[in-house]
């Protein structure tokens, strides 16, 4: 078949950005075609800042961000949000910590007090501590404990990959962690990482760009200034030895493996991470591509597979280390070591001969897809620009993303593959202990 | 950090002027051969949502399965990876999924490919051909995902709880057995294909950056040649819930028990509809419900409880579900009955209703703010017969729902009196302190 190529299209959104004296770094975009706003504040700590000994802290702190502030009272947050028709929610990731919500735009203004409440300083009690933790523990029962495959990969690979503790350890948190976590450490937390200079404030939507302006300076700019911490150097050599392990999972009934390797930083080397991101996609993006062709349909090995790029699937919000991951569940009974021998063949077999005639526009015309998909909502759009903010200085990357994905070569993402060798990589397998 | 700054209370900022709930620009045209289509336009982003709708009621539930898993596998004349490949070339894709409703194909991709999208479909509507080889290799796969999910405690509560509510029902059971999945043969799909998967009665949604009238050209270029008669069905309407014992399902060894609480509702179009949708988020549908308050917020039980009225084509229920601890289950049950308790004989507080409102309207206005949102809510209202005009006509309910009305319908919805309970969890461990608030029956699992 020809290789028509689909023209990738683009997004142009546009970006105001300003930086208020006490170091909160503001990005507005402004899209009037629907009534409703996305209002995002991302602070610069995540799963890799926590401190030894306090295994998921960086997630219960976020908890605590919702229990009261200032001139809030517990419940407070959440029933103004909810009563002024919006939604809300926070996420813990490696590298950053979001709270954010959504709203019709007549609640501009309330979102924004309600988020710089909270900057200036969170109700840490005694009460409300242990109250979330208790809730913690029912999140991670519900996610990990209680169920087949909890945190696989994304809690269980890691280690394996990693060494030091920023990188290695759960991020979800041991319970004996959780439960000797202290008011004074979530104090010394807070003053630490929520400074004003370490958080990037985001609204998308429906808004006028000086009123906005207005309404941030109003109730952000008396934020106490503080400074920004020294982000620690996270880096950690590559893998120059297969690393391989497994454990049983009582409660699954399949087999089920995951690989990753290391790629190059997603910030620093931008350019030399894009043909990993579209590679994943060569390979595990439905069922013309490579992996899913082969070992799915044709060799029957898997029963499901997926390829991303960052252990929380997050290519575009991630500072290094990071890894290109393959995941796959296998039927009864199936071969794991044959699973991984098979992608190391395919992967040879794309290094040595390259892609075929069309191969890469499909999947760039769908990646493209894919990401204007999620930029739809202006949400969507405020927690990627505030990351890309954070992390790059440059939130108007979101509207040069899909172009910069359809730029990849096959040359690049040929020389990609090359590198995903069988020594470099890191691999756990689930043993299922749940068959009935 | 109380204390460190010692300002002035600050007070919250009012909202502003409500902006008018607007009904995007639509079309609609019903074809030749029965197929609706309804085209809606949200130029936002240059990509195009589809939603196809056929009718699959009282469908043998594991050849209904299998007819979702691979109808995509191969045609005449191209094969699964071709369909794949042409699909992926104008940023689309395409799936297939079933429920005791409805068979629904939906996909998105870039708005320049709509056409090829279009064809793509029909080439696999009226040529799906069922090939041995994919056949065989699906049925494996599904066999092991439904394996996957009967690990899943949320998928067994569902079961048990299913199965608890509808009794002789079709709902009752939606998950076939991995013996009913193996015995499929590529024959019953063909046949089943042409039986039931026919314009008439079918509904195709299609939103994004379209002009609307030109999207229903497309489509009926595309698809004006489906046709086949075949048979539809209909459903029986569901049963009446019937209270009764609390059915507790045994899972050895659970760190949590999963509460399943099932209770009368209404269609949308009841007059009751907005008051009872009212009632059930103060009592659970949102985060800041009493629900969600007093167990999550108040006593640590639970991650994330929350209620929901689902619809469906036969009937509508309203379903609370939480995940507990162990230790706490009893506690839970008896928090949970004494919120439905309050609410059905209490009027709530006028400001915990304006709450519950704003919330309702303002997430009608965010549901509607993207492509993917759009296409959902169509698709969902053309499937049990309605217009996204509805839309409006079910806001302005919503704004004018009393509290004598929010709580005449939670006296009639929400009594716990009226419930069908469902725990799945360690019964060894939970029977105890549940069989001190109800009578328990328990199950050992299928």
């Amino acid at each position: 078949m020809a290789a028509r190529r689909s023209r990738i299209p683009a997004t142009k959104y546009p970006v105001e950005q300003f930086t208020l004296d006490n170091g909160l770094r503001v990005v507005l975009t402004p899209d009037r075609s629907a009534p409703v706003i996305g209002v995002a504040v991302v602070y610069d700590v995540g799963i890799r800042s926590e401190p030894e000994g306090r295994t998921g802290f960086a997630h219960l702190f976020e908890h605590l961000m919702f229990q009261g502030s200032e001139n809030l009272e517990k419940l407070a947050h959440f029933r103004h949000v909810q009563g002024a028709g919006g939604t809300f929610n926070g996420s813990t990731h490696l590298d950053y910590t979001d709270y954010f919500e959504t709203l019709p735009s007549n609640a501009l203004e309330r979102a924004l007090f309600l988020e710089a409440d909270r900057m200036r300083g969170p109700r840490l009690t005694e009460e409300n501590l242990r109250n979330q933790v208790d809730v913690v523990k029912e999140e991670i029962r519900v996610n990990v404990l209680n169920r087949p495959y909890g945190g696989f990969p994304w809690l269980t690979l890691p280690p394996v990959m990693f060494d030091t503790f920023p990188n290695a350890h759960d991020g979800y948190g041991s319970f004996d962690d959780l439960e000797s976590a202290t008011v004074a450490d979530a104090a010394d937390f807070f003053r630490r990482y929520y400074a004003s200079g370490n958080a990037v404030l985001a609204v998308s939507g429906d808004i006028d760009v000086a009123e906005a302006t207005e309404l941030v300076n109003r109730h952000f700019g008396d934020v106490p200034s503080r400074p920004a911490p020294q982000r620690p150097d996270f880096t950690e050599p590559d893998l120059s030895a297969e690393r391989r392990t497994s454990y049983t999972d009582a409660l699954a009934p399949l087999p089920a493996v995951a690989g990753a390797w290391r790629v190059p930083d997603p910030v620093t080397d931008f350019a030399g991470y894009l043909p990993y991101v579209v590679l994943a996609e060569v390979l595990t993006d439905g069922d013309a591509s490579r992996l899913v062709e082969r070992l799915v349909q044709r060799d029957r090995m898997v029963t499901t597979l997926g390829g991303y790029l960052g252990f929380m699937g997050d290519p575009f919000d991630v500072r290094d280390p990071t890894a290109l991951l393959l995941q796959a569940h296998l039927p009864p009974g199936g071969d794991v070591d044959k699973v991984l021998r098979t992608i190391d063949e395919e992967l040879d077999r794309l290094a040595t001969d390259g892609l075929t005639d069309g191969e890469l526009a499909r999947t760039q015309a769908r990646m493209a897809t894919h990401l204007l998909r999620d930029t739809d909502a202006v949400l969507g759009r405020a927690l990627r620009m505030a990351v890309l903010e954070q992390q790059r200085g440059e939130p108007g990357l979101l509207n040069e993303l899909p172009r910069l994905v359809g730029e990849v070569t096959d040359e690049q993402v040929r020389a990609a593959a090359a590198t995903l060798r069988p020594e470099r990589r890191a691999a756990i397998e689930v043993i299922p202990g749940g068959a009935r | 950090m109380t204390g460190t700054v010692a300002a002035a209370p600050r007070t919250l900022p009012p909202l502003g002027p409500t902006r008018k709930l607007k009904v995007p620009k639509q079309a609609e045209r019903t074809l030749r051969n029965g197929l609706t289509v309804i085209a809606v336009r949200r130029p936002a982003v240059p990509l195009v949502e589809l939603r196809l709708w056929v009718p699959f009621g009282r469908v043998h539930l594991a050849r209904g399965a299998m007819l979702s898993q691979t109808m995509l596998s191969g045609t005449g004349s191209m094969t699964s990876v071709q369909i794949a490949a042409e699909l992926q070339k104008v940023g689309g894709g395409l799936s297939a999924g079933v429920d005791p409703d409805r068979l629904m194909v939906s996909g998105a991709g870039l708005v320049t490919g709509l056409d090829r999208m279009l064809e793509l479909l029909a080439e696999v509507l009226t040529g799906a051909s069922y090939p041995s080889d994919e056949v065989a290799n699906e049925r494996d796969r599904l066999v092991d995902r439904i394996q996957v999910a009967q690990s899943q405690p949320a998928h067994l509560a569902r079961e048990a709880l299913l199965k608890r509510i509808y009794g002789r029902h079709p709902y009752a059971t939606q998950t076939p057995e991995p013996g009913q999945i193996r015995a499929v043969r590529p024959a019953a799909l063909r046949a089943l294909h042409a039986e039931r998967v026919h314009p008439t009665g079918a509904q195709l949604v299609l939103v994004g950056d379209v002009q609307p009238e030109k999207a229903l050209d497309a489509a009926e270029r595309a698809l004006g040649g489906w046709s086949g008669a075949g048979r539809t069905a209909e459903l029986p309407a569901t049963p009446p819930l019937e209270p009764g014992p609390l059915l507790l399902v045994d899972r050895p060894g659970s760190v949590q028990s999963s509460l399943r609480i099932a209770l009368p509702a209404v269609s949308r179009t009841d007059p009751d509809h907005a008051p009872l949708q009212l009632a059930n988020l103060i009592f659970g549908g949102y985060f800041s419900s009493r629900w969600v308050e007093n167990i999550r917020e108040d006593k640590g039980y639970t991650y994330g409880p929350h209620s929901v009225i689902e619809h469906s084509v036969a009937g509508s229920v309203l379903v609370a579900a939480a995940e507990v601890a162990t230790e706490v289950t009893g506690p839970a049950l008896l928090e949970t009955t004494y919120e439905l308790g309050r609410l059905a004989s209490l009027p709530p507080k006028p400001e915990e209703l304006e709450q519950a409102r704003q919330y309702a309207l303002g997430t009608l206005q965010l549901g509607m703010s993207t492509q993917a949102g759009l296409a959902a809510l169509t698709s969902a209202y053309a499937g049990n017969g309605l217009r996204l005009d509805f839309l409006a006509e079910y806001a302005a309910r919503l704004a004018k729902a009393s509290v004598d009305d929010v709580a005449q319908a939670a006296a009639r919805y929400l009594a716990p009196a009226r419930a069908a309970m469902v725990v799945l969890g360690d019964a060894e461990r939970v029977a105890p302190g549940l069989a001190a608030l109800t009578t328990v029956h328990t199950e050992s699992p299928a």
